[in-house]
């Protein structure tokens, strides 16, 4: 990847993996210039037709004021039509088919589902956030009876976590129950995203005190 | 919706205003109104098909429209689609017992292996109904030979696959080139929609249509047949 020191770099992620994204550049000594991040609305999530053209119009605008772009996503729900507009821009994104597979990584991903097809995930950020992104977002607080129509066909909530924290754990167990469902939980930390970042191209600490 | 004194009587209105009453009531998801709505018609003689047709059918379609349009989002189209199953519930066993049902065509559908999702299946089964068809449900999670043994068993005019996750919208390109080896697919239209896909994915996988939304599906599927108003 060259120089590591050299590069500019910006990261475009889901508003849902942003703490994530700094937690890592603690965890893994990078300088706060190590990279410009921008976020988008994490509740694309539920609109997903929304994200290639919102980082279209971001790579339109900035791409070249930068030398590589990663972008963190997954294809969530875009159809391939996120790594079409990533082609255009050369500029790559996250393995998998979405956050859920690149914490998981795809073969325990793919082993979760294999147990369960009905296995609903959550990680961190969505536990921290459901009632918002999907009690709210899938408007349960106003239609209470759609939760027969969203869930029937789940049978567990399957909690991805990033860090132990005991409170999130009671959280998501919680979810669970409102959903109806079982609760499973598996701590995959950060996954690809964290091996992402330790190849990306950026600045450490001290790549950054040579370089400025 | 609306204060007391601006509440509107059904029973009072003509049966054009109350006609577009009804597809205004469907629109903001008002079950037990579009059942009322229904109900008077049917007390005024209307034919069920047209009760169908021209109030619940036609404001499904706007409802259609506007979720296209990013106006409504799926919490509320699910919305419409309860008032709709309520003015339905009354209109089903008429059309069944009065032998009167428009008879469109048979129409097979099914979310494809790997995938739970069936609320937008669901939608498109409910507008297909609307719109004349005798559909037959797969449910969800199909393997190949679900699809095969539907169409051996009820012989359908078109058959349509349904997946919301990238990682499963490709079984359909299976299901079709099995249907193709077999030698059903120039015969039997084959229909495809979910969330991730679009027109390029469909014409990659050789689909016959891509059904963008329930209303869109509904109306392809009568083109399909020759039988669009």
């Amino acid at each position: 990847m060259g120089d590591k020191s050299s590069h500019k770099c910006l990261i475009i992620a889901c508003g849902a993996i942003a703490g994530e994204i700094v937690q890592l550049q603690r965890q893994l000594s990078y300088s706060k210039e190590a990279f410009t991040l921008k976020c988008l609305p994490a509740d694309y999530h539920n609109t997903p037709q929304k994200i290639a053209p919102a980082i279209e119009k971001i790579l339109m605008a900035q791409r070249d004021q930068f030398d590589v772009v990663l972008v963190g996503y997954g294809d969530c729900g875009t159809g391939g039509k996120l790594d079409a507009v990533l082609e255009k821009y050369d500029a790559s994104r996250l393995p998998g088919a979405h956050c859920y597979e690149f914490f998981a990584g795809a073969q325990l991903f793919g082993d979760i589902i294999e147990e369960e097809l009905g296995s609903f995930f959550v990680t961190d950020y969505l536990v921290k956030f459901f009632d918002r992104l999907v009690i709210k977002g899938l408007g349960l607080d106003r239609y209470p009876h759609l939760y027969e129509i969203y869930f029937a066909n789940y049978k567990r909530v399957v909690y991805l976590a990033q860090e132990d924290n005991p409170i999130l754990f009671k959280k998501a167990q919680a979810a669970a129950h409102k959903l109806g469902l079982q609760f499973h939980y598996q701590k995959v930390g950060y996954g690809d995203l964290e091996i992402a970042l330790k190849t990306f191209p950026l600045k450490t600490v001290g790549a950054h005190n040579v370089s400025g | 919706m609306s204060d007391d004194e601006d509440e509107i009587i059904l029973r009072d209105l003509n049966d054009e205003d109350l006609v577009a009453q009804l597809q205004d009531d469907l629109y903001d998801g008002l079950r037990d109104e579009v059942y009322e709505g229904v109900e008077i018609l049917l007390e005024r003689k209307w034919d069920a098909n047209d009760i169908l047709a021209n109030a619940l059918v036609e404001g499904m379609r706007i409802v259609g429209i506007d979720f296209r349009d990013g106006i409504l989002f799926v919490p509320e189209v699910l919305q419409c689609a309860n008032a709709m199953k309520g003015g339905m519930g009354l209109l089903r066993p008429i059309l069944a017992a009065s032998g009167t049902a428009a008879s469109t065509g048979k129409f097979v559908i099914g979310t494809v292996k790997g995938d739970i999702h069936d609320i937008g299946k669901n939608l498109v089964g409910m507008m297909l109904e609307g719109a004349g068809f005798e559909v037959i449900d797969l449910g969800i999670n199909n393997p190949v030979e679900n699809y095969l043994e539907a169409i051996d068993k009820h012989e359908p005019d078109i058959i349509g696959m349904s997946a919301l996750l990238t990682t499963t919208m490709p079984y359909m390109g299976l299901v079709i080139e099995e249907l193709d080896k077999r030698g059903i697919l120039k015969d039997l239209p084959v229909m495809v929609g979910g969330a991730p896909l679009n027109q390029e994915f469909a014409d990659a996988i050789n689909a016959h249509t891509y059904g963008r939304d329930a209303a869109m599906s509904a109306e392809l599927a009568k083109v399909i047949l020759g039988k669009n108003r």
